[in-house]
């Protein structure tokens, strides 16, 4: 196999992309999860809604609506760059907003199911020994659901991975800046003679989504063996 | 003790409605079950909030409804046996005994950590985890974890029940250990007279959301 040095910084790229957009949206995903598993409150299918949304709209349509937002003339984009000198649109950082996005909907779902297995009889008993609501998350809630936590990140990571419609639509197919896997396999299949880089970068693609599912799937097996042990 | 009380709640169909004034230090809340027992021991707690009511413990007031005021379980300085144990169960024996120790250095502790493990006869178990333990031992480490957080007031809900007649057996001399070193204010739910008897100063009887009955208890060894 020969990459061209190309795809080989768009696979760097794409696992740069993917590795921030799943630590940055990490902690949102755990608050929100949270909030779905623990809370009721007013607006909470309003909530699940928006969260689920970039599983149902095409991804194009979350792109377009990105660009809209956080593009140089959307709203928050304006500000972001006034404030902290923040570009998102073709730029890298925005490939990882519009993955984080994608990927959002796929580790909220992972990690609700691990937070609900965590019985809140041993968070009652946590606070009656003195534990503050926080403290009582961080030693017990989050080490209980760790296992399915990790797996709702390694969900997220491989969806990450593996997106093309918003980020394309976002942020464009720049090499060396916002050309990833997925874009870059596009690319190759646009031009003549781009068969076999598609099939190469394909079967790297492949792979590497293999690898995190079944990492996924083992963690998974390992918190209802958990369960099933208590 | 100084603890008083007024409950007015309702879940479902059951309700609450009781006034009491608990002269300790061991108060046994015992009836039948579906008494609402438990209840009353999750709104001491202050894991459960009340429709209504107050409730004053020596000069802090943890609940009144009227003035908005309720002290949230934490904040409580309670010590919790439940019924099942309630061991956390990725953390072994030792430090779930120190969970609520180290939360709550800032109050005198009532006994060493080392004191502790020897009257619930722990050294043996300070490595294993919770899931390899008999019940017995779960609850002594559970008895064990409550004593240690420095409570001022000893929550206890049928901390026997759950286990057979032989742990039952193992579990009473050290429940009367403790009554004897700490005298320690102490509510005790029970739906058993013997156990009840042995090892209460208080009795005082719950039906159906109502108290029927108070009585001083003599102690029958």
């Amino acid at each position: 196999m020969s990459l061209s040095p190309a795809d080989i910084t768009a696979i760097w790229l794409s696992l740069k992309i993917a590795s921030v957009a799943t630590l940055v949206s990490l902690p949102f995903a755990v608050a929100v999860a949270w909030l779905l598993a623990r809370r009721d409150f007013f607006g909470k299918s309003l909530l699940n809604g928006i969260v689920h949304l970039p599983l149902v709209l095409p991804p194009v349509v979350t792109g377009y609506l990105l660009l809209v937002t956080f593009g140089k003339k959307g709203a928050v984009g304006e500000m972001l760059d006034a404030c902290c000198g923040l570009v998102l649109s073709f730029r890298w950082t925005g490939a990882a907003l519009a993955c984080a996005i994608m990927a959002f909907p796929l580790s909220v779902r992972a990690i609700r199911l691990a937070l609900e297995t965590v019985d809140t009889k041993l968070e009652a008993a946590a606070s009656t020994l003195g534990a503050t609501p926080l403290h009582v998350f961080a030693t017990i809630t989050v080490p209980l659901a760790f296992p399915g936590i990790l797996a709702g990140a390694v969900l997220g990571f491989a969806k990450a991975l593996g997106e093309f419609g918003a980020t394309i639509t976002f942020v464009s197919n720049i090499p060396g800046e916002t050309q990833t896997i997925a874009t870059a396999i596009y690319g190759h299949t646009q031009s003549p003679g781009g068969d076999a880089p598609a099939m190469q970068l394909t079967v790297i693609s492949v792979a590497i989504a293999m690898v995190a599912l079944m990492a996924s799937e083992m963690l998974a097996r390992r918190v209802s063996r958990k369960a099933a042990d208590l | 003790m100084s603890l008083s009380f007024k409950i007015q709640h309702s879940a479902g169909c059951f309700s609450l409605d009781l006034a009491v004034s608990c002269a300790g230090p061991v108060t046994a809340l015992f009836g039948p079950s579906g008494a609402g027992k438990t209840s009353v021991l999750n709104i001491l707690a202050g894991l459960i909030r009340p429709r209504a009511g107050q409730i004053l413990f020596q000069g802090e007031t943890w609940l009144d409804s009227d003035k908005n005021i309720f002290v949230p379980a934490h904040a409580r300085a309670i010590g919790y046996v439940f019924q099942e144990g309630r061991l956390f169960p990725h953390l072994n024996v030792r430090d779930n005994l120190n969970y609520g120790a180290n939360l709550s250095k800032d109050r005198p502790a009532h006994a060493s950590f080392d004191d502790v493990v020897d009257l619930l006869g722990l050294s043996q178990l300070l490595h294993r985890h919770p899931r390899n333990l008999s019940g017995g031992e779960q609850q002594r480490v559970a008895i064990g974890r409550a004593l240690l957080a420095r409570p001022r007031l000893l929550l206890m809900d049928e901390p026997l029940a759950a286990l057979d007649v032989a742990r039952r057996d193992e579990i009473m001399p050290y429940l009367e250990n403790l009554r004897a070193t700490f005298a320690l204010p102490t509510i005790y739910v029970s739906h058993s007279m013997p156990e009840v008897r042995r090892l209460a100063d208080e009795i005082i009887t719950l039906e159906e959301g109502r108290v029927t009955g108070q009585s001083k208890n003599e102690h029958q060894p």
